[in-house]
């Protein structure tokens, strides 16, 4: 067998679902449709909160069409649902927590007449006080989100004493930063389908079919071999796809009526029916000595959970392990605190915590070096961790971290010429194609940020992968076939995952099948972890078939089920030390931004990102990911934000959410570094979260170089450019609660239910 | 009430209801599903097609107003199994990720070559600012529009 590297790794394969991508014949979830199905359609809590008084379903059971009603009181089975903690009802039972939770489903012949029934349905509520501050969650006499209170989880870590640090120069920060959406194109949807032997088959989006599957089960009462799941086309995630939102619904519809149902939400009801980013508050100190060496760190961290946990302990783990940056610091001390607020819930979005951080650390070094009279990427090179460097967990950087190369490199990128200001096209000015301005006003501003994130899940989870390779003979010749529970929801994984079958088997014809939950689950595409993690298992398999063949001709199948595991990590001790993660990446990215000082409009007019990839496998492919998630970090910069009023979204559109558009953004130039991360499958590392962690932070210091503003919260709006709207400001640090750590609340309640639980559960 | 329309080249009877919009005509009577429902507004060009010729968000149009008129939608484009250029050069230039924005901006970035065969930077961000795209960040679809223009001049 000779290798024939056509669309191999290193190349830039064409997407092996491409196809049917440009043409329209891809079936994402709300494409999906069958014989005499019904429609369903979710009733949502007006209140942030409430007590529910009475629910008037019976009258919506007669309405036309309508052939199911269902409320809490209808659940048989197990009631609540999440990722970590199953504190999420999957119908609201007593009490509302937040404004859009779930309270009734309805089924119906038609789209129309579903949607009539959930409108039409009358529920008492009592509002009750509700807290949608996250200091004011922290308050003793705040209303209680649970009855357990309203903290989630407090982290704490202890590295040597900033209090006795010997720091000649301290600067000292508050920042803000905004609720983000995910805002996948793609909404949420989906069709689940009753089967003869009282189980069901579910056809939905999500991240993770397995962790879905265990959730949806036990509210189905059946066992996890009767849930049976096929991913639908997923257009688009970013985080918002790793929770449950209609799966339950649909599948409880479906096995009441015997009929398939299909459920899908339109933009509004997809702004309140999934997660969305922490919004934050970090209170940031940093001290150096004369020469720029970084002595200590102080972090307060403060993130707005919403009303359930979802992911949001893992988060603030991140955020607190993340909080210094990517630099050598001695004596660090940080308090995260994640609380539970009437606001809607907050999970994952890419970055995953790292990208608020990245905002206040980088803010801060930036003023450190302007205080050093230093030059701020000298600052950053002269601190920056390199393999053996120890982070402020204790954990000693093992594997590959080229930051100072990542930063020289990207130093290193041409500028822009300044393109003359007179006798632009008009789209060639911030505010472009408003018309509005000529460039009477424009200052021109450079900003640069380094920024760092974990590859893999953290803090002890083995998040393995299985994968299954067949090679078998054919007239047309030796054909390859995948096999994976992996979820590919456009960043471009089943087509790293030919590239490698490929590259290691030599075949030209590699088929994957669909991805469902009747093989080993392949874990979470997320965290930057599935080309590592699911690629590691098809690699493996790869290389028992190549070694079982041995230098016979192929003359039978063969096939070989493989499982990935990452190196192992630790939880944080009582100090908050530990090895709490696998991997790491690195990135740096310069942006180049005219702000229009009378309007406060922006144009960003470059973006250099250089980016730390281990081995890149798909140029094309890591580029893209570095453009996109560039474009989001630049939303959260200039305009996207959920804009909440007593726990309500005031902007559920995208007419009023703002996401960047092909006006907004800037070119970016991309420089891969490619040194091997340690035992990781062809040195790999993810590439798809470190763009969106860092452009942010970078997008700002542009407009602080331009403007002299403090601009300390995101997004940046155009009143903080003219000066309209004064600096976020705060009375000092939050209070540390008063809770045990550094596990979550729920745990030590007893209330663990979530996916390590669940994990060990289908272990045995 | 009854219309008559052309849709990709076959003349159909449908009978629509007053509230219908020409995308739910299109997705679930036609079951043309190539054309996408994101943001139900007309601000994310997710749903759009030709209405005689012109380009339209289709979740925008009554379905009544398609009466009499030649629709056509991303499923016209590809001919006998063969790409369309813009549709070729989305691939090659790596402009899709999730594609689901991708058949709304292959109609648009079709309409404008068919327009304007040699646009400037600016004509290609002004014809395609009215469509969302989330996963990309928008360089590769510029560069599938300049692959396209090449293949098709």
């Amino acid at each position: 067998m000779s290798v024939k590297e056509r669309g191999g790794i290193g190349q830039s394969a064409r997407r092996v679902d491409g196809e049917p991508k440009v043409t329209g014949e891809y079936a994402y979830g709300s494409d999906l449709r069958t014989e005499n199905m019904l429609w369903g359609a979710t009733v949502r809590s007006p209140h942030a909160s409430a007590r529910i008084l009475a629910i008037h379903a019976e009258p919506i059971r007669h309405m036309d069409g309508v052939a199911c009603v269902l409320a809490a009181a209808d659940l048989e089975h197990a009631k609540t649902f999440g990722l970590e903690f199953c504190d999420q009802p999957v119908l609201a039972e007593d009490v509302v927590r937040f404004r859009g939770e779930a309270v009734a489903v309805v089924a119906a012949e038609t789209y129309e007449q579903a949607r009539l029934a959930a409108a039409s349905l009358v529920v008492d509520y009592e509002p009750l006080p509700a807290v949608t501050d996250m200091e004011q969650a922290l308050e003793l006499d705040a209303p209680r989100v649970h009855h357990f209170g309203n903290v989630l989880r407090h982290v704490h870590i202890d590295h040597g004493d900033p209090a006795d640090a010997f720091a000649d120069v301290w600067v000292e920060g508050y920042y803000e930063t905004a609720m983000q959406d995910q805002a996948a194109l793609g909404p949420e949807g989906g069709l689940a389908v009753p089967a003869a032997d009282g189980g069901i088959d579910l056809y939905a989006v999500t991240q993770w079919i397995h962790i879905d599957r265990q959730q949806i089960a036990p509210c189905l009462g059946l066992p996890e071999e009767k849930v049976r799941i096929t991913l639908a086309g997923v257009g688009g995630a970013f985080g918002s796809r790793e929770d449950i939102t209609m799966q339950i619904h649909a599948c409880l519809l479906a096995l009441r009526t015997h009929r398939a149902v299909k459920m899908v939400y339109g933009r509004e009801e997809s702004f309140h029916g999934h997660v969305h980013r922490h919004p934050s508050r970090t209170w940031l100190r940093l001290g150096a000595t004369h020469d720029g060496k970084l002595v200590a760190g102080e972090a307060r961290l403060l993130m707005d959970g919403g009303a359930y946990a979802s992911s949001s302990p893992a988060v603030i783990g991140n955020a607190a392990t993340f909080a210094v940056g990517p630099y050598e610091v001695e004596n660090v001390r940080v308090e995260g605190t994640v609380v539970y607020t009437n606001n809607p819930p907050c999970g994952a979005m890419r970055g995953f915590g790292a990208p608020q951080v990245c905002f206040a650390y980088e803010a801060a070094m930036d003023e450190l070096a302007a205080k050093l009279g230093m030059d701020p990427i000298d600052l950053r090179l002269r601190n920056a961790v390199k393999t053996g460097s120890v982070l402020p967990t204790g954990q000693v950087l093992e594997g590959s971290a080229p930051l100072r190369e990542v930063i020289e490199r990207c130093r290193a990128i041409p500028l822009p010429e300044e393109a003359p200001v007179a006798g632009r096209d008009a789209i060639a000015y911030p505010g472009g194609a408003g018309n509005v301005s000529r460039g009477e006003s424009l200052k021109r501003g450079v900003g640069f940020a380094v920024g760092f994130k974990n590859i893999m899940y953290s803090e002890g989870y083995d998040d393995a992968s299985e994968a299954t390779v067949s090679l078998r003979p054919s007239p047309a010749g030796p054909v390859a076939s995948i096999r994976t529970a992996a979820v590919d929801y456009g960043q471009g994984l089943y087509t790293i995952l030919a590239q490698i079958v490929r590259t290691e088997l030599g075949v030209e014809q590699v088929l994957l099948e669909p991805s469902t939950s009747g093989v080993g689950s392949a874990g979470s595409t997320s965290a930057s972890r599935q080309t590592t993690m699911t690629g590691g298992a098809v690699l493996m398999a790869c290389r028992e078939i190549r070694a079982a063949l041995g230098n016979e001709e192929l003359t039978r199948p063969i096939t070989r089920t493989c499982t990935y595991h990452h190196r192992a990590t630790t939880p944080l001790d009582e100090h908050g030390q530990g090895s709490p993660h696998v991997s790491f990446a690195f990135v740096a990215q310069r942006v180049v931004a005219e702000v229009d000082e009378e309007l406060g409009l922006v144009r960003v007019v470059q973006v250099a990102t250089v980016q730390d990839a281990g081995r890149v496998l798909n140029p094309q492919g890591a580029t893209g990911q570095v453009e996109g998630g560039t474009a989001q970090g630049l939303g959260l910069a200039l305009t996207e934000e959920i804009q909440l009023v007593d726990g309500a979204i005031r902007n559920a559109s995208f007419t009023d959410y703002l996401i960047p558009t092909i006006l907004d953004v800037a070119p970016v130039v991309t420089e891969f570094v490619e040194e091997p991360e340690l035992d990781a499958p062809y040195g790999v590392k993810g590439i798809g979260e470190l763009a969106t962690v860092v452009s942010t932070a970078a997008v700002v210091a542009a407009l602080r170089d331009a403007t002299g503003r403090t601009l300390n919260r995101v997004p940046v709006h155009p009143d903080d450019l003219v000066g309209i709207r004064s600096e976020a400001t705060t009375s000092g640090p939050a209070p540390v609660p008063d809770v045990p750590g550094q596990k979550s609340i729920p745990e030590y309640l007893g209330l663990g239910l979530g996916q390590s639980m669940l994990m060990k559960a289908s272990d045995t | 009430m009854l219309i008559r329309a052309t849709v990709n080249g076959a003349e159909c009877a449908l009978d629509v209801s007053p509230a219908m919009s020409l995308l739910t005509l299109l997705r679930d009577e036609l079951e043309l599903t190539g054309s996408k429902n994101a943001c139900e507004q007309g601000e994310c060009g997710s749903c759009s097609v030709w209405l005689d010729g012109e380009l339209v968000c289709s979740c925008l149009v009554p379905a009544m107003q398609a009466h009499g008129c030649d629709v056509r939608t991303v499923e016209s484009l590809a001919t006998n199994g063969d790409l369309h250029p813009v549709q070729d050069a989305f691939l090659a230039a790596g402009a899709v990720q999730c594609g689901f924005c991708t058949p709304g901006l292959v109609v648009a970035a079709a309409d404008l070559l068919a327009r304007d065969p040699h646009p400037t930077d600016e004509a290609i961000r002004e014809a395609l600012a009215g469509n969302l795209c989330r996963c990309t960040g928008y360089q590769k679809i510029i560069d599938a529009v300049r692959l396209a223009e090449e293949a098709i001049a």
